[in-house]
């Protein structure tokens, strides 16, 4: 471990963990980056149907408890809607 | 007696299930209780040499499946413990000379005679894994504080989740403290983080457990050896008994470790 490592706290335990996080994830649910990014797509593009939203805005992560997880999407609505607006 | 059945599987091989098995025999007998392992993995025996039984076997598991002996007569007796007994795999015969019902039928024809009945699983997930399983009360698995075996840890849990058995516990093993605290080896708190199950057992690194198994002499009949102690400990909780975790680094670690401390 040189001086820099240290200094960041870069461990290769941190790395391992953070690593094996992603693949617990992937082996328990089937759930890829690339499936992930396709199901936001999706979500989007079906939620703009009906309501306006920024597509940048919106997040999908999968959150644990135990050993159960669920899926989070994140979908900010804008501030002004078009029905004030009119 | 009602001998309660418990099977030590891994998914990864090589993580110290076979050491498992014939330490925590060992402390189980030492405590007066009357105790049969099973080496489940057919096609590579191994339990018999680490118990330093080898020399011993006339008979195997295939053998009582298919009716060439009466079990009593294929259970070695251990000379230095009287109520501890082995029942070992077939050599060479192939995985799936026994079933998982065959597996059943033996622990039913067992359990009124022992207190303890414990089965070494093979690595994998197949055939082996399944009949190690069949009978088990309690599983418990071992992993290293390691990226391949929490993985195929996990895989294992899952599996046993759909099949709905009791929640396993897990046996933290080969855990080097000095590591930990360099910040290069994974944690209890980070194996128990991913793999969310009971930790029931921590197990350093420790190279008493290869001279032991050279010997034919499972470490927890040793007094001093640091893993020869956390395998009585486990021992002794699967008794019920509440007992904390080893310091295994009298200032940083137990403190982690300590919120583990066993329920039943
Ligand atoms: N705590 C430990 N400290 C040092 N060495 C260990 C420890 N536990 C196990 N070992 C060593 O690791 C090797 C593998 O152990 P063991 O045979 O028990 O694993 P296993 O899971 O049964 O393997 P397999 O999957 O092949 O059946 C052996 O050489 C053993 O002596
Ligand atoms: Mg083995």
């Amino acid at each position: 471990m040189n001086f820099l490592e240290r200094f960041f706290g870069n461990k290769s335990a941190k790395s391992a963990k953070e690593r094996l996080q992603l693949v617990l994830i992937h082996d328990r649910t089937d759930l890829n980056p690339l499936v992930l990014e396709a199901l936001k797509d999706d979500l989007i593009a079906a939620i703009s149907k009906h309501i306006d939203i920024d597509p940048a805005s919106v997040r999908i992560e999968v959150e644990h408890e135990g050993r159960s997880q669920r899926l989070i999407a994140d979908i900010p609505l804008r501030v002004t809607s078009r029905r004030r607006m009119g | 007696m009602t001998a309660k059945v418990i099977t030590v599987t891994s998914g990864k091989g090589g993580v110290g299930k076979t050491t498992t098995v014939a330490n925590i025999a060992v402390a189980l007998a030492l405590g007066g209780k009357k105790v049969v392992c099973i080496d489940g993995d057919i096609g590579l025996r191994n339990l018999d040499v680490v118990m330093g039984l080898e020399n011993r076997i006339v008979y195997d598991i295939v053998d009582i499946v298919e009716g060439r002996c009466r079990t009593r007569q294929a259970m070695i007796r251990d000379k230095r413990l009287p109520e501890l007994f082995l029942i070992p795999a077939a050599q060479t015969r192939d995985k799936n000379a026994v079933s998982p019902s065959d597996m059943v039928r033996l622990c039913d024809e067992l359990r009124p005679e022992m207190d303890w009945i414990l089965i070494d699983s093979p690595a994998g997930i197949e055939r082996g894994f399944r009949n190690s399983i069949a009978a088990a009360d309690k599983i418990l698995i071992v992993t290293n504080p390691e990226m391949s075996a929490v993985r195929d840890a996990d895989r294992v849990i899952g599996l046993l989740e759909a099949e709905e058995k009791n929640s396993p516990s897990l046996i933290i093993n080969r855990l080097n403290p000095n590591l930990v605290k360099r910040g290069d080896m994974l944690s209890v708190d980070d194996v128990y983080d991913l793999l969310r199950i009971e930790v029931i057992g921590i197990v350093p690194e420790d190279e008493n457990v290869i001279v032991a198994s050279n010997k034919g002499a499972p470490l927890s009949m040793e007094a001093k050896a640091r893993a020869g102690q956390a395998f009585r400990n486990i021992a002794r909780r699967l008794n019920g008994e509440e007992v904390p975790f080893l310091d295994l680094d009298s200032h940083s670690l137990w403190d982690r470790i300590g919120k583990f401390g066993w329920r039943k």
